[in-house]
């Protein structure tokens, strides 16, 4: 479990106008302002919902979204919000037609932010950042809090193609990322687990901290190269989410030594030896089922 | 206008309470800090479901989105009795509102054991019976039955002079007539309803999505057949009456109200905004100002014609 103290949600579901909108490649981003909440730790994470068009004609979607926040700008009473969203279902069909002026409500921010690569190991010389996806999103907010804190860091990101790598120019900016593409469409041609075996096998394994958001196959990945070079690693997970603080019981994770963790309240960032598995958020894209 | 009523003789603020299992009182000061509790969204808690052992819960996956609504099947995860009452417990009675201890098991031997230990700690105003469980003798789901349910509220009744409350199953076709059968037993009041029996079909894996194959219906989408229940119950039975499913603000609150039930609860809801108790208490006012109400209790003596 992360051992960073994590900033305190206002107790409310508060309504943010968004912003701004755009694609972004396959994706979507918007920006929400928030006046009220403090700014977010890298690996926080909101419910989202639309203020108007929430359950629509067919009754869904129904419940809020757990959504990352992607880029935070601004400073607490002005925080604008960075969204990235892949419209998979009717919730992130909502949230992809987003419009300047709608209002959106927000709860959060929640969860476990990631820890800083000391308190995971006292001789780390930097971190690892690997992402993979829409996965991209708490590491480009985790990535910024490095650089802020002068801790260096090395950043991989694997993407199926093109049409999936929407937001990378943006939330990574001219910074210097290492980009693998499954269809060989730009930078290495497979797996981003790839470049960290290579990058884990040049470096001394003692010194590395390994960071990870992306789809469950990925993060399982990811999880035992890690555990096979004795690295420590903080992985991002999802998994259907019905509240996001601890009432509802759903977002159940199975934890190493049995039983389960609420993702909501013990995660969602959690060290790679605390789980079962990183697959148990098998099909889960961002919500709750049905593809959303 | 005043909101503040009772329930068997438990002081309330505004007939406004939690469905068990659907706020953790805990989680939410870990998320939201000291601000849950100057601003405690019910007049009364209801705890999650406790069991005699520790339960882990279900395996995933565990929810499922539904037309205005959701269906879940948790398994109702709780440390077990012992645990439970050397830590939880403590905090939650400490919290600014009387405490109702949800318990469930699967025998009357282990509703004894669970009732007579919460019963025991100063703080708890009163107890819910869980009956939507199979007895581990009979095989039968207790508040499926009229006689079985008659004769677990017989066995507890003598344990504590503490209200018992015992939340029913919507999954019978006469739950008035387990409602009787509480009331025979000498139960203080009924709450309705629990979940309703519901599947979730994943359609491009030709595979049911719920870890354990089903699950319940809870929100808006069950509003109008608990409405219906508490109404039938209402006829049946003298007893106070704890309505919920779907209750979404202040005018459906008031629908259940005026269906019969002396108090209302907020569930599902409470998971779309963690503050839905005060939003459902603010609007009730309106609700009950827009009719002509001039007070609560005048809602809760009128009668449906």
């Amino acid at each position: 479990m992360a051992g960073r103290e994590r900033p305190l949600a206002p107790f409310n579901r508060r309504a943010c106008r968004v912003a701004e909108s755009h694609a972004a490649g396959g994706y979507r981003i918007f920006t929400l302002i928030d006046e009220q909440g403090p700014e977010p730790a890298a690996g926080q994470f909101y419910m989202l919902s639309g203020e108007s068009e929430w359950e629509g004609e067919s009754g869904r979607p129904y419940l809020p979204r757990a959504i990352s926040v992607a880029r935070i700008l601004g400073t607490r009473g002005a925080l604008r919000l960075e969204f990235l969203i892949d419209d998979v279902g009717p919730g992130t069909g909502r949230m992809a037609a987003f419009e300047p002026g709608d209002g959106c409500l927000l709860t959060g921010p929640f969860g476990n932010p990631f820890s800083m690569p000391r308190e995971l190991n006292s001789d780390a010389a930097g971190a690892i950042l690997v992402g993979g996806g829409i996965g991209i999103a708490p590491m480009a907010v985790l990535r910024r809090e490095l650089v802020k804190r002068g801790v260096p860091s090395r950043t991989l990101l694997g993407f199926r193609d093109q049409e999936h790598s929407g937001g990378v120019d943006e939330l990574f900016g001219c910074e210097e990322t290492r980009l693998a593409f499954e269809d060989g469409s730009a930078g290495h041609k497979g797996y981003v687990t790839d470049l960290l075996i290579r990058m884990l096998e040049g470096d001394d394994p003692g010194g590395a901290v390994v960071y990870s958001c992306g789809p469950p196959a990925m993060l399982e990945a990811v999880r035992n190269i890690c555990a096979g070079y004795g690295v420590p690693v903080e992985l991002a997970l999802e998994s259907p989410m019905a509240c996001g603080f601890g009432a509802c019981y759903g977002c159940a994770v199975p934890k190493a030594e049995g039983g389960y963790l609420r993702l909501c309240v013990d995660g969602p960032v959690v060290r790679g030896d605390q789980i079962e598995s990183a697959m148990a958020g098998e099909m889960v894209t961002s919500g709750i089922g049905d593809a959303d | 206008m005043d909101l503040s009523t009772e329930i068997c003789g438990i002081p309330l603020a505004s007939p406004v309470l939690n469905g068990s299992g659907t706020y953790d009182a805990l989680a939410a000061q870990r998320a939201f800090g000291d601000a849950v509790l100057d601003d405690f969204p019910f007049a009364a808690f209801v705890s999650k479901t406790i069991t005699r052992h520790p339960r882990p819960g279900n395996p995933p996956h565990r929810l499922w989105e539904a037309p205005s609504g959701m269906i879940n099947s948790i398994g109702l995860p709780n440390p077990g009795l012992e645990a439970f009452v050397g830590g939880d417990l403590l905090e939650l009675t400490a919290l600014p509102v009387p405490l109702i201890v949800s318990v469930m098991a699967d025998s009357a031997e282990d509703f004894t054991l669970l009732v007579e230990a919460v019963a025991a700690v100063p703080g708890v105003a009163g107890i819910e019976l869980n009956v939507s469980c199979p007895n581990v003798h009979s095989g039968l789901i207790v508040g499926e039955q009229p006689t079985e349910t008659e004769a677990l509220m017989k066995a507890l009744r003598p344990l504590t002079d503490l209200p018992m409350m015992i939340k029913l199953t919507p999954n019978v076709a006469n739950p008035h007539e387990v409602a009787k059968a509480a009331e025979a037993g000498g139960a203080d009041a009924i709450s309705l309803i629990n979940t309703i029996k519901a599947a979730a079909i994943d359609r491009n894996h030709n595979r049911t999505w719920l870890g354990v194959g089903g699950g319940g219906l809870s929100g808006p989408a069950v509003r109008p057949i608990a409405l219906a229940q508490v109404r039938a119950v209402a006829g049946a039975v003298d007893l106070p009456l704890v309505g919920m499913g779907g209750i979404a603000d202040g005018e459906s609150a008031l629908e259940f109200i005026l269906a019969g039930a002396t108090v209302v609860a907020v569930g599902t809801e409470n998971f779309r905004d963690p503050r839905a108790g005060i939003s459902v208490r603010d609007g009730l006012v309106s609700a009950l100002q827009r009719r002509g109400f001039e007070s609560l209790a005048d809602a809760q003596a009128s009668t449906l014609s």
